[in-house]
């Protein structure tokens, strides 16, 4: 399969991308390309022009800025994996990247480019509400920060304005006793999630004193699960309160039928992925 | 669409080429620079047969423009033999018999090629993970993990023999 003709674009800078998307009609940003381009051999996607931003520096990286910690939208999986940044920072964004493709993916794959697909199949938009993070765009007419919860529209729909690029990922390192984890279940390597959550929790004297909560591959977009936190808030982490975690989640999951199963399978699946995520997390709440 | 000159290292040799914007990375090694080592198989990025070795990194070279080369450094399967001597994990596949019939081969060395650089000394379960973008529809992969292991030592004790010359 050979995609359809394009003409092909690599500036240097943000700058010469910016202007490119703005002055280039029907272009698309070509990121590690592991979901562009098969699309484009599908022709399910079939842009004028490829924006090549591989060879812009200034989009790779991870490094720590203000009390934030700033990974560059370029930043491919393998090196947020191999990061000791995000291992003593960040530790769930250095360890969920091993459930994402396979090592070859990985090498070309890269974070900004799995969050501003905007597929909900993709695990970053969950682990980035989990995280709180914010997204740094790029446009025309400036910088702006869009926080991850309100990026997501709806299936290959963001916050993104045409002539905009996401540029980082903004997030708060870690404070002292956070636990985290991210619960994938997958067929195979290499697979979607039939679902996924994501959770981000502290315990205070035995209770649950902040937790954010993202889900995916259960709706349109990736979820934060805000009614599962509510239920767990200042409760003890018992069998009751996963439970009732679970079941809030649950209520939001709106999963479309596909080989991985029904949507009554996937429903049932997001409720065990939260107690899974929610148990692993607390046992490292410390 | 106007075709653009590319110049990159494949196995050592310097290349230079027009090529289509839209020409991907396998169709370039394969029609251009006549090595057919790289196979095409699912072209979608999960098989890994296709697997060659990219500025130091595996990648899926289905999934990956030609354009986007320029200036790198390729190895195929074709460029691991040095002087009509296997190499190592070429060896080991032989050897162990690490394959059946042969079409995941090409991609399985050099996913192992560089497995073996990045981790010269992994576990069955890193080799396991290591080569789970590769698919191989005949051996079950047992045979393959049991060549890599092969390579792992064999690599292991040419660097030893290399160091007591040099000692």
């Amino acid at each position: 399969m050979i995609p359809p003709e394009f003409d092909y674009h690599a500036p240097k800078t943000i700058g010469e991308a910016i202007a490119l998307l703005g002055s280039l009609s029907e272009a698309k940003l070509l990121a590690g390309g592991h979901s562009l381009l098969p699309m484009m051999k599908l022709r399910f996607a079939q842009p004028a022009h490829l924006i090549d931003i591989n060879r812009i520096p200034e989009l790779r990286g991870i490094r720590e800025e203000g009390g934030e910690i700033v990974i560059g939208a370029m930043t491919v999986e393998r090196d947020l994996i191999a990061s000791t940044i995000l291992q003593q920072k960040l530790p769930l964004l250095s360890e969920a990247p091993r459930l994402i493709a396979d090592p070859q993916v990985r090498n070309r794959g890269t974070i900004g480019g799995d969050i501003a697909h905007g597929d909900p199949g993709n695990d970053h938009p969950a682990i980035a509400i989990a995280l709180d993070a914010s997204f740094v765009l790029e446009g025309s007419k400036g910088r702006r920060s869009v926080k991850a919860e309100s990026f997501f529209h709806g299936p290959y729909m963001t916050e993104l304005a045409e002539d905009e690029i996401l540029c980082e990922i903004r997030i708060a390192p870690f404070a002292g006793g956070t636990g985290w984890a991210y619960e994938k279940l997958k067929r195979k390597t290499g697979d979607w999630a039939t679902a996924g959550a994501a959770v981000v929790m502290r315990m205070s004297g035995g209770t649950v004193s902040a937790v954010r909560i993202g889900l995916t591959n259960v709706a349109p977009t990736a979820l934060r699960a805000a009614a599962a936190e509510q239920a767990l808030l200042g409760k003890a982490l018992d069998d009751a309160a996963v439970d009732a975690a679970a079941a809030a989640a649950m209520a939001i999951a709106d999963p479309q039928e596909d080989l991985r199963g029904d949507r009554e399978y996937k429903t049932a699946m997001t409720g065990q992925m939260v107690k899974r995520a929610l148990r692993a997390a607390a046992a490292r709440c410390r | 669409m106007a075709k653009r000159i590319i110049k990159l290292t494949v196995n050592g040799k310097t290349v230079e080429k027009a090529v289509e914007p839209r020409m991907l990375l396998i169709h370039f090694l394969r029609e251009e620079c006549q090595l057919t080592g790289p196979h095409i198989g699912c072209e979608t990025s999960h098989c890994g047969a296709c697997t060659v070795d990219l500025d130091g990194e595996s990648v899926k070279s289905c999934t990956h423009l030609a354009v986007q080369c320029d200036g790198s450094t390729v190895l195929t399967v074709e460029g691991l033999a040095q002087g009509g001597v296997l190499h190592a994990v070429q060896e080991g596949f032989y050897k162990e018999h690490g394959l059946q019939c042969g079409f995941c081969t090409p991609g399985m060395l050099m996913r192992a090629y560089r497995l073996l650089q990045e981790n010269p000394d992994p576990t069955e379960a890193e080799i396991r993970t290591g080569i789970s973008g590769n698919l191989c529809r005949c051996t079950g992969y047992q045979n393959i993990v049991k060549a890599i292991q092969y390579a792992a030592k064999k690599l292991k004790a040419d660097a030893e023999a290399k160091q007591t010359v040099a000692a």
